[in-house]
């Protein structure tokens, strides 16, 4: 029966679904994945980076993206759709300073890219945006935000969250993990967006994007090297942890 | 490709300004004019002349106007209402065209509203003046009339912004506007501070509208003050201008009193200040 409802994206089906927003949402699946992770006084992105053809430029590969001084995103899915809602989104968050003076605060922006993407899902001769965001930032009262979109077009606030591949790990190992001490300091909440990667992500540090926003503070991309010594500590945190295990049951 | 193009159908546009505002640039005027010329040959006499006065303190923001509308060479109204209140911390000074100033504020009033209801509060003063002088841009050139200081308290105290119909937004501490804003002017800036009390505050702006419609042909009737505070705007008094005129000119004048004082001379006795009379020469 799916098949003859899913041509077209205005139409429903019998039992309510509209097929196209749920095939964009398996697209979505198959993208990389990206963690986002609101702390006390920060707010982090991670991102699994695909590994690139020899011949590939690694740098023109950014899945982390500002939006404004003080808002970024991260996606999963189709590069291309998100690199469409990323513009419109920037050329927004512009806008509204021009026309009210004021930065757009993170929720602002999220509820307008998830009303773009539901326009597309209500207009006949186009398909769905197969991105799913994390949309990161401080807004001016100094309160950090995590928001997430879907291609339906709604969006919910979120402590920690995942998209992409494997996101049900993740989500299971945030679930798990964080804690008020988790996210305690600004570092222990990195160590935690690395952690929870590095749960789905082969061969560690090398394939994982980091990106934070500090309150008043523009974002700031780790690299490589910092990553490095990031996943170099939880190793050696993981390790003292198994050895207080073996000399308790010892 | 898809039915909507072929039909032409545009879906509507919820978020930006009302459908039903009149469409900028859509003036009907006869082949070869302009309409700003056209208007200004045959257009109605329209009500302009007043004075009001904004300023900023550290208690407040404090609006001041007379309440005479004047078409031409006769008085329209003698006690109307020239500051509006757009919301419960935003009040606007109005000078210009009266029906331009009071259709445009009821604009402002709901386009603050629906932002308000969609983003959970309200623009800040700052804000709500961009939003004023973006709609009136698309106007510009029709001989639209609205000068306005914009008095508000918000997150970030309190602000005071001047906005003018061909696009001018400007902050400052003290505005004044209309054909009596040259008089006010010169008594705001004498006795301006920071620090004022509310009382010195109120009394400086009646003083200053008061003296603008002494002079001012276009000004006059009553003086209306309002007062915005952190919790909001309230209407402090409306006084006649000419008994408020009368009194101020019965009351001593502050430094000519503490000069006398420091040098122990005694108060001359008569201070009438007439105007047929010259003025007494102070001796320093």
């Amino acid at each position: 029966m799916a098949s003859r409802y899913d041509r077209a994206i205005t139409v429903f089906s019998p039992d309510g679904h509209l097929f196209q927003v749920e095939y964009a949402q398996e697209a979505v699946k198959k993208g990389s994945t990206a963690v986002g992770i609101r702390g006390t006084d920060i707010v982090v992105l991670g991102v699994e980076k695909k590994s690139v053809a020899k011949l590939q430029d690694e740098r023109t590969v950014r899945k982390i993206c500002a939006l404004d001084d003080h808002v970024c995103m991260a996606f999963a899915g189709l590069t291309a759709d998100a690199r469409v809602v990323i513009n419109r989104a920037r050329v927004e968050c512009q806008s509204h300073k021009l026309t009210v003076e004021d930065p757009v605060t993170v929720e602002y922006i999220t509820r307008f890219i998830a009303t773009l993407k539901q326009k597309y899902t209500q207009s006949n001769g186009r398909r769905p945006f197969g991105i799913s965001a994390l949309i990161v930032g401080f807004d001016d009262d100094g309160i950090p935000r995590l928001y997430q979109t879907d291609p339906s077009g709604t969006y919910h606030a979120w402590k920690a969250n995942a998209i992409g591949r494997s996101a049900k790990t993740v989500r299971e190992f945030l679930e798990k993990n964080y804690t008020e001490d988790a996210i305690a300091n600004d570092n222990e909440a990195i160590k935690l967006a690395i952690r929870a990667l590095l749960e789905v992500v082969q061969s560690g540090g090398k394939n994982i994007e980091l990106a934070i926003i500090r309150r008043n503070q523009p974002l700031k991309m780790f690299s490589a090297k910092e990553i490095e010594l990031q996943v170099a500590e939880i190793e050696k945190e993981k390790e003292e942890a198994e050895k207080k295990k073996s000399k308790k049951t010892t | 490709m898809a039915l909507q193009d072929v039909c032409k159908w545009q879906a509507p546009n919820t978020q930006g300004p009302s459908p039903h505002l009149p469409q900028p640039g859509a003036w009907a005027v006869p082949p070869g004019c302009d309409p700003q010329t056209f208007l200004q040959i045959h257009g109605p006499r329209l009500a302009h002349g007043t004075t009001t006065l904004a300023f900023l303190f550290r208690h407040g923001v404090i609006a001041a106007a007379d309440t005479r509308s004047s078409c031409g060479n006769y008085v329209e109204c003698p006690t109307s209402r020239k500051i509006i209140p757009v919301h419960q911390h935003l009040l606007g000074t109005t000078s210009g065209t009266s029906a331009d100033c009071a259709v445009w504020y009821r604009v402002l009033r709901r386009e603050l509203r629906l932002w308000a209801l969609r983003e959970g509060q309200l623009p800040s003063v700052a804000g709500a003046a961009k939003l004023l002088s973006t709609m009136m841009s698309c106007y510009r050139g029709l001989d639209l009339c609205v000068a306005t200081a914009l008095c508000g308290w918000d997150r970030s105290g309190p602000a005071l912004f001047y906005v003018y119909s061909d696009g001018t937004r400007l902050q400052g501490n003290i505005f004044s506007v209309g054909s009596g804003s040259p008089y006010a002017y010169g008594v705001l800036d004498r006795g301006y501070r920071y620090d004022m009390t509310p009382q010195e505050a109120y009394a400086l702006a009646r003083c200053a509208v008061t003296h603008a419609t002494h002079r001012d042909a276009y000004s006059g009737g009553s003086v209306d003050l309002f007062h915005v505070r952190e919790s909001g705007w309230e209407y402090v008094s409306r006084n006649d201008a000419c008994v408020l005129y009368s009194e101020l000119q019965k009351l001593p004048e502050p430094d000519k009193e503490e000069e006398e004082a420091s040098r122990d001379h005694p108060e001359p006795a008569s201070r009438h200040r007439d105007s047929r009379m010259p003025a007494e020469t102070e001796i320093l």
